[in-house]
Protein backbone atom coordinates (compact mmCIF):
# COMPACT_ATOMS: atom_id res chain seq x y z
CA UNK A 1 0.00 0.00 0.00
CA UNK A 2 1.42 3.34 -1.39
CA UNK A 3 2.03 6.09 1.37
CA UNK A 4 2.83 9.88 0.75
CA UNK A 5 2.71 12.85 2.91
CA UNK A 6 0.29 16.02 2.60
CA UNK A 7 0.29 19.16 3.98
CA UNK A 8 -2.65 20.55 5.36
CA UNK A 9 -3.20 24.21 5.80
CA UNK A 10 -5.84 24.13 8.56
CA UNK A 11 -7.86 27.54 9.70
CA UNK A 12 -7.37 27.27 13.63
CA UNK A 13 -10.02 29.65 15.94
CA UNK A 14 -10.11 29.32 19.72
CA UNK A 15 -12.52 31.88 20.87
CA UNK A 16 -11.05 31.66 24.50
CA UNK A 17 -7.86 32.77 22.81
CA UNK A 18 -8.28 33.75 19.68
CA UNK A 19 -9.16 37.15 18.25
CA UNK A 20 -9.26 35.98 14.78
CA UNK A 21 -8.21 32.60 13.16
CA UNK A 22 -5.16 31.69 11.83
CA UNK A 23 -3.73 29.28 10.00
CA UNK A 24 -1.79 26.04 10.99
CA UNK A 25 0.21 23.83 8.93
CA UNK A 26 -0.32 20.24 9.76
CA UNK A 27 2.06 17.21 7.72
CA UNK A 28 0.20 13.89 7.30
CA UNK A 29 1.16 10.62 6.30
CA UNK A 30 -1.65 9.58 4.21
CA UNK A 31 -2.90 6.69 2.07
CA UNK A 32 -3.86 6.68 -1.61
CA UNK A 33 -7.84 5.84 -0.55
CA UNK A 34 -7.91 8.49 2.07
CA UNK A 35 -10.24 11.40 2.00
CA UNK A 36 -9.31 15.04 3.76
CA UNK A 37 -11.37 13.70 6.62
CA UNK A 38 -9.17 10.73 7.12
CA UNK A 39 -6.32 13.02 7.65
CA UNK A 40 -7.83 15.49 9.98
CA UNK A 41 -8.84 12.27 12.53
CA UNK A 42 -5.06 11.50 11.76
CA UNK A 43 -4.16 14.77 12.81
CA UNK A 44 -6.67 14.39 15.90
CA UNK A 45 -6.09 11.22 16.85
CA UNK A 46 -1.87 11.46 16.41
CA UNK A 47 -1.14 15.07 16.34
CA UNK A 48 -3.12 17.71 17.66
CA UNK A 49 -6.46 16.65 19.87
CA UNK A 50 -7.89 20.09 20.16
CA UNK A 51 -8.37 20.43 16.45
CA UNK A 52 -11.97 20.77 16.43
CA UNK A 53 -14.88 19.44 13.60
CA UNK A 54 -17.92 18.02 12.59
CA UNK A 55 -18.26 14.84 10.97
CA UNK A 56 -20.11 11.45 11.18
CA UNK A 57 -21.22 9.04 8.43
CA UNK A 58 -18.08 9.18 6.96
CA UNK A 59 -20.23 8.15 3.22
CA UNK A 60 -21.80 11.47 1.95
CA UNK A 61 -25.16 10.60 3.99
CA UNK A 62 -24.79 13.05 7.48
CA UNK A 63 -24.12 16.28 5.42
CA UNK A 64 -21.84 17.13 8.79
CA UNK A 65 -18.35 17.70 7.22
CA UNK A 66 -18.40 20.56 5.00
CA UNK A 67 -15.93 23.18 4.73
CA UNK A 68 -13.63 24.66 2.40
CA UNK A 69 -10.93 22.56 0.86
CA UNK A 70 -9.06 25.06 -1.22
CA UNK A 71 -12.01 27.57 -1.50
CA UNK A 72 -14.68 25.22 -2.90
CA UNK A 73 -17.26 24.03 -0.69
CA UNK A 74 -16.54 20.36 -0.59
CA UNK A 75 -17.90 17.36 1.98
CA UNK A 76 -14.22 16.23 3.39
CA UNK A 77 -15.49 12.55 3.56
CA UNK A 78 -16.02 12.95 -0.26
CA UNK A 79 -12.47 15.20 -1.31
CA UNK A 80 -9.52 12.19 -2.16
CA UNK A 81 -6.62 13.56 -1.00
CA UNK A 82 -5.37 11.85 -4.62
CA UNK A 83 -7.10 14.70 -6.48
CA UNK A 84 -5.22 17.40 -4.72
CA UNK A 85 -1.70 18.47 -5.44
CA UNK A 86 0.84 20.56 -3.14
CA UNK A 87 -0.46 22.33 0.41
CA UNK A 88 -4.58 21.87 0.96
CA UNK A 89 -6.19 24.78 2.26
CA UNK A 90 -9.17 23.84 4.83
CA UNK A 91 -11.63 26.45 6.21
CA UNK A 92 -14.88 26.20 7.70
CA UNK A 93 -17.11 26.82 5.53
CA UNK A 94 -17.80 29.87 3.70
CA UNK A 95 -20.51 32.58 4.87
CA UNK A 96 -21.35 30.92 8.53
CA UNK A 97 -19.77 32.45 11.66
CA UNK A 98 -16.75 30.59 12.97
CA UNK A 99 -17.70 28.67 16.29
CA UNK A 100 -13.97 27.11 17.07
CA UNK A 101 -11.26 26.01 13.66
CA UNK A 102 -13.86 24.22 11.16
CA UNK A 103 -16.66 24.17 13.24
CA UNK A 104 -19.61 27.02 11.79
CA UNK A 105 -22.57 28.37 13.37
CA UNK A 106 -25.70 26.88 11.51
CA UNK A 107 -28.36 28.32 13.28
CA UNK A 108 -28.99 30.42 11.12
CA UNK A 109 -29.84 27.97 8.45
CA UNK A 110 -31.70 25.55 11.08
CA UNK A 111 -33.99 28.82 11.78
CA UNK A 112 -34.83 29.41 7.64
CA UNK A 113 -35.25 25.32 6.89
CA UNK A 114 -38.22 26.02 9.94
CA UNK A 115 -39.72 28.55 7.86
CA UNK A 116 -40.15 27.01 4.78
CA UNK A 117 -41.90 24.19 6.87
CA UNK A 118 -40.58 21.10 5.15
CA UNK A 119 -42.78 18.46 6.06
CA UNK A 120 -46.30 17.31 4.80
CA UNK A 121 -49.32 19.82 5.07
CA UNK A 122 -52.20 17.16 4.02
CA UNK A 123 -54.64 18.91 1.65
CA UNK A 124 -57.29 17.68 4.21
CA UNK A 125 -56.84 16.15 7.30
CA UNK A 126 -57.46 11.54 6.74
CA UNK A 127 -57.99 9.35 9.45
CA UNK A 128 -55.65 6.73 10.08
CA UNK A 129 -58.02 3.80 9.16
CA UNK A 130 -58.71 5.69 5.55
CA UNK A 131 -55.26 4.81 4.81
CA UNK A 132 -52.38 6.00 3.45
CA UNK A 133 -51.82 8.51 0.83
CA UNK A 134 -51.28 7.15 -2.38
CA UNK A 135 -48.76 8.27 -5.38
CA UNK A 136 -48.11 7.19 -8.25
CA UNK A 137 -44.10 6.98 -10.01
CA UNK A 138 -44.59 9.79 -11.90
CA UNK A 139 -45.92 12.06 -8.93
CA UNK A 140 -43.00 10.93 -7.37
CA UNK A 141 -40.21 11.35 -9.99
CA UNK A 142 -41.31 15.13 -9.37
CA UNK A 143 -39.90 16.15 -6.24
CA UNK A 144 -37.42 13.23 -5.91
CA UNK A 145 -34.46 14.82 -6.52
CA UNK A 146 -34.86 17.34 -3.67
CA UNK A 147 -35.59 14.85 -1.40
CA UNK A 148 -31.89 13.86 -1.58
CA UNK A 149 -30.64 16.96 0.32
CA UNK A 150 -28.42 16.23 3.63
CA UNK A 151 -28.38 20.15 4.66
CA UNK A 152 -25.22 20.04 4.69
CA UNK A 153 -25.37 23.74 3.33
CA UNK A 154 -22.53 23.69 1.12
CA UNK A 155 -24.63 25.58 -1.09
CA UNK A 156 -24.67 28.06 1.28
CA UNK A 157 -20.99 28.56 1.17
CA UNK A 158 -21.07 28.83 -2.67
CA UNK A 159 -23.74 31.30 -2.84
CA UNK A 160 -22.59 35.06 -3.08
CA UNK A 161 -26.30 36.01 -2.68
CA UNK A 162 -26.54 34.43 0.83
CA UNK A 163 -22.47 36.00 1.57
CA UNK A 164 -23.70 39.40 1.04
CA UNK A 165 -27.23 39.29 1.94
CA UNK A 166 -27.38 36.83 4.68
CA UNK A 167 -30.94 37.77 5.15
CA UNK A 168 -31.55 35.69 2.29
CA UNK A 169 -33.55 32.48 2.71
CA UNK A 170 -30.84 30.28 1.15
CA UNK A 171 -30.70 27.39 -1.68
CA UNK A 172 -31.24 24.82 0.47
CA UNK A 173 -34.18 25.83 2.53
CA UNK A 174 -36.17 27.34 -0.73
CA UNK A 175 -35.17 23.66 -2.69
CA UNK A 176 -37.11 21.84 0.52
CA UNK A 177 -39.95 24.20 0.57
CA UNK A 178 -40.54 23.50 -3.13
CA UNK A 179 -40.21 19.95 -2.73
CA UNK A 180 -43.27 19.72 -0.64
CA UNK A 181 -45.21 21.96 -2.50
CA UNK A 182 -44.47 19.68 -5.87
CA UNK A 183 -45.59 16.60 -3.64
CA UNK A 184 -49.05 15.37 -4.78
CA UNK A 185 -49.98 14.52 -1.41
CA UNK A 186 -49.82 18.16 -0.21
CA UNK A 187 -51.49 20.87 0.26
CA UNK A 188 -49.58 23.37 2.49
CA UNK A 189 -47.92 25.68 -0.54
CA UNK A 190 -50.35 28.70 0.45
CA UNK A 191 -48.11 28.61 3.65
CA UNK A 192 -44.81 28.05 2.30
CA UNK A 193 -45.04 31.32 -0.39
CA UNK A 194 -45.05 33.53 2.03
CA UNK A 195 -41.43 32.70 2.52
CA UNK A 196 -41.00 31.26 -0.70
CA UNK A 197 -42.15 34.17 -2.93
CA UNK A 198 -41.06 36.72 -0.50
CA UNK A 199 -38.40 38.92 -1.75
CA UNK A 200 -35.94 38.02 0.60
CA UNK A 201 -36.87 34.04 -0.39
CA UNK A 202 -36.55 32.77 -4.12
CA UNK A 203 -36.80 36.61 -5.48
CA UNK A 204 -33.30 37.32 -3.97
CA UNK A 205 -31.51 34.54 -6.18
CA UNK A 206 -29.63 36.19 -9.14
CA UNK A 207 -28.88 32.68 -10.62
CA UNK A 208 -25.37 32.48 -10.56
CA UNK A 209 -26.05 28.30 -10.13
CA UNK A 210 -23.32 27.83 -8.03
CA UNK A 211 -25.48 25.73 -5.40
CA UNK A 212 -26.42 23.14 -8.20
CA UNK A 213 -23.11 22.98 -8.95
CA UNK A 214 -21.42 22.20 -5.54
CA UNK A 215 -24.43 19.84 -4.37
CA UNK A 216 -22.37 16.53 -3.36
CA UNK A 217 -26.28 14.92 -4.09
CA UNK A 218 -26.87 16.47 -7.29
CA UNK A 219 -30.02 18.28 -6.03
CA UNK A 220 -30.86 21.26 -8.29
CA UNK A 221 -31.46 24.00 -6.41
CA UNK A 222 -31.05 26.98 -8.84
CA UNK A 223 -33.28 24.64 -11.11
CA UNK A 224 -36.41 24.99 -7.57
CA UNK A 225 -35.07 28.47 -7.15
CA UNK A 226 -36.33 29.52 -10.57
CA UNK A 227 -39.42 27.16 -10.44
CA UNK A 228 -40.79 29.01 -7.20
CA UNK A 229 -40.24 32.77 -8.84
CA UNK A 230 -41.85 31.22 -11.55
CA UNK A 231 -44.67 29.83 -10.17
CA UNK A 232 -44.61 33.11 -7.97
CA UNK A 233 -45.21 35.55 -11.05
CA UNK A 234 -48.29 33.26 -12.51
CA UNK A 235 -49.53 33.36 -8.91
CA UNK A 236 -48.95 37.46 -8.70
CA UNK A 237 -50.85 37.72 -12.51
CA UNK A 238 -53.36 35.57 -11.69
CA UNK A 239 -54.23 37.37 -8.49
CA UNK A 240 -54.33 40.44 -10.14
CA UNK A 241 -55.79 39.88 -13.63
CA UNK A 242 -58.24 37.48 -12.97
CA UNK A 243 -58.51 37.39 -9.31
CA UNK A 244 -61.91 35.10 -9.77
CA UNK A 245 -59.89 32.15 -10.85
CA UNK A 246 -57.70 32.59 -7.54
CA UNK A 247 -60.76 32.27 -5.16
CA UNK B 1 -17.39 28.54 28.94
CA UNK B 2 -18.87 31.82 26.57
CA UNK B 3 -19.46 31.43 23.00
CA UNK B 4 -17.82 34.10 20.44
CA UNK B 5 -18.53 32.81 17.65
CA UNK B 6 -16.27 34.90 14.41
CA UNK B 7 -17.64 36.64 11.85
CA UNK B 8 -15.09 36.55 8.40
CA UNK B 9 -15.70 39.55 6.49
CA UNK B 10 -17.04 38.69 2.99
CA UNK B 11 -14.62 40.05 0.31
CA UNK B 12 -14.33 40.30 -3.41
CA UNK B 13 -12.50 37.19 -3.15
CA UNK B 14 -15.44 35.36 -4.05
CA UNK B 15 -15.17 36.34 -7.48
CA UNK B 16 -11.76 34.27 -8.24
CA UNK B 17 -12.52 31.57 -5.82
CA UNK B 18 -14.20 29.28 -9.06
CA UNK B 19 -14.02 30.36 -12.54
CA UNK B 20 -18.07 29.82 -12.38
CA UNK B 21 -17.87 33.46 -10.33
CA UNK B 22 -16.30 35.16 -13.41
CA UNK B 23 -18.73 33.81 -15.50
CA UNK B 24 -21.70 34.68 -13.82
CA UNK B 25 -20.31 37.96 -13.55
CA UNK B 26 -19.48 38.14 -17.11
CA UNK B 27 -23.32 38.10 -17.75
CA UNK B 28 -24.47 40.54 -15.47
CA UNK B 29 -22.22 43.09 -16.97
CA UNK B 30 -23.66 41.75 -20.20
CA UNK B 31 -26.63 44.33 -19.36
CA UNK B 32 -24.41 47.58 -19.39
CA UNK B 33 -23.34 46.75 -23.13
CA UNK B 34 -26.48 45.41 -24.21
CA UNK B 35 -28.46 48.40 -22.49
CA UNK B 36 -25.81 50.47 -23.87
CA UNK B 37 -26.68 49.94 -27.24
CA UNK B 38 -30.45 50.46 -26.76
CA UNK B 39 -29.75 53.58 -25.32
CA UNK B 40 -28.14 53.98 -29.09
CA UNK B 41 -30.81 52.98 -30.58
CA UNK B 42 -33.42 55.53 -28.90
CA UNK B 43 -30.90 58.21 -29.93
CA UNK B 44 -31.02 57.10 -33.49
CA UNK B 45 -34.60 57.22 -33.37
CA UNK B 46 -34.67 61.07 -31.79
CA UNK B 47 -31.88 61.54 -34.91
CA UNK B 48 -34.11 60.23 -37.28
CA UNK B 49 -37.22 62.46 -35.88
CA UNK B 50 -34.90 65.78 -36.37
CA UNK B 51 -34.48 64.93 -40.56
CA UNK B 52 -33.10 63.40 -43.33
CA UNK B 53 -29.21 65.55 -42.27
CA UNK B 54 -29.43 64.53 -38.69
CA UNK B 55 -30.49 60.94 -39.65
CA UNK B 56 -27.36 60.91 -42.01
CA UNK B 57 -25.10 62.35 -39.41
CA UNK B 58 -26.11 59.66 -36.77
CA UNK B 59 -25.41 56.58 -39.83
CA UNK B 60 -22.12 58.30 -40.15
CA UNK B 61 -21.26 58.07 -36.56
CA UNK B 62 -22.02 54.68 -36.35
CA UNK B 63 -19.33 53.78 -38.99
CA UNK B 64 -16.76 55.22 -36.97
CA UNK B 65 -14.12 52.58 -35.67
CA UNK B 66 -15.11 53.38 -32.03
CA UNK B 67 -18.63 52.73 -32.70
CA UNK B 68 -17.99 49.48 -34.25
CA UNK B 69 -15.90 47.95 -31.97
CA UNK B 70 -18.52 48.93 -29.04
CA UNK B 71 -21.39 47.29 -31.16
CA UNK B 72 -18.72 44.55 -31.82
CA UNK B 73 -18.45 44.03 -28.17
CA UNK B 74 -22.40 44.64 -27.51
CA UNK B 75 -23.13 41.75 -30.06
CA UNK B 76 -20.98 39.78 -28.60
CA UNK B 77 -22.26 40.25 -25.02
CA UNK B 78 -25.34 39.98 -26.35
CA UNK B 79 -24.43 36.41 -27.55
CA UNK B 80 -22.77 35.31 -24.80
CA UNK B 81 -26.13 36.34 -22.14
CA UNK B 82 -28.49 34.79 -24.61
CA UNK B 83 -26.61 31.44 -25.19
CA UNK B 84 -25.71 31.15 -21.11
CA UNK B 85 -29.24 32.15 -20.17
CA UNK B 86 -30.94 29.97 -22.40
CA UNK B 87 -28.53 26.89 -21.65
CA UNK B 88 -29.79 27.38 -17.54
CA UNK B 89 -33.77 27.15 -19.03
CA UNK B 90 -33.77 23.56 -18.29
CA UNK B 91 -33.84 24.44 -14.70
CA UNK B 92 -36.07 26.84 -14.82
CA UNK B 93 -38.70 24.91 -17.00
CA UNK B 94 -38.61 21.30 -16.40
CA UNK B 95 -41.12 19.08 -18.46
CA UNK B 96 -42.22 16.18 -16.86
CA UNK B 97 -44.35 13.71 -19.66
CA UNK B 98 -45.80 10.85 -17.88
CA UNK B 99 -42.85 9.20 -15.80
CA UNK B 100 -39.66 11.07 -17.08
CA UNK B 101 -38.58 14.30 -17.69
CA UNK B 102 -38.10 15.72 -20.98
CA UNK B 103 -34.20 16.16 -21.63
CA UNK B 104 -32.11 19.70 -21.05
CA UNK B 105 -31.05 19.03 -24.77
CA UNK B 106 -34.51 19.42 -26.16
CA UNK B 107 -35.71 22.33 -23.98
CA UNK B 108 -32.74 24.74 -24.34
CA UNK B 109 -32.82 23.56 -28.22
CA UNK B 110 -36.55 24.72 -28.38
CA UNK B 111 -35.72 27.96 -26.95
CA UNK B 112 -32.41 28.19 -29.10
CA UNK B 113 -34.27 27.61 -32.66
CA UNK B 114 -37.28 30.07 -31.55
CA UNK B 115 -34.51 32.24 -31.36
CA UNK B 116 -32.94 31.68 -34.72
CA UNK B 117 -36.62 31.72 -36.28
CA UNK B 118 -37.37 34.87 -34.30
CA UNK B 119 -33.68 36.60 -35.53
CA UNK B 120 -34.65 35.46 -39.28
CA UNK B 121 -37.65 36.70 -39.52
CA UNK B 122 -36.77 40.31 -38.08
CA UNK B 123 -34.15 40.24 -41.02
CA UNK B 124 -36.51 39.51 -43.36
CA UNK B 125 -38.65 42.84 -42.12
CA UNK B 126 -35.55 44.24 -41.83
CA UNK B 127 -35.50 43.61 -45.67
CA UNK B 128 -31.76 41.73 -45.47
CA UNK B 129 -32.58 39.14 -47.93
Amino acid sequence: MSERRVELDVLRYNPETDRAPHFQRYSVPCREEWVVLDALNHVKENIDPTLSYRWSCHMAVCGSCGMMINREPKLACKSFLRDYQGVIRVEPLAHFPVERDLVTVIDDFVAKLARVKPYLIPKEPKALEAGEYRQTPAQLKRYKQFTLCINCMLCYAACPEYGLIPKYLGPAAIALGHRWNQDSRDGGRDQRQEELAATEGAWECSFVGACSEVCPEHVDPAGAIQQVKIRSTVDWYLEHTMPWLTK
Amino acid sequence: MSRKPYVREMTSEWITRHPRYLRYLLREFSCLFIGGWTLMMVWGLARLAQGPAAWAAFLETLQSPASIVLQALALAFAVYHAVTWFNLTPKALPVQLGDEFVADGVISGAHFAVWGLLSLVVLLLAGAF
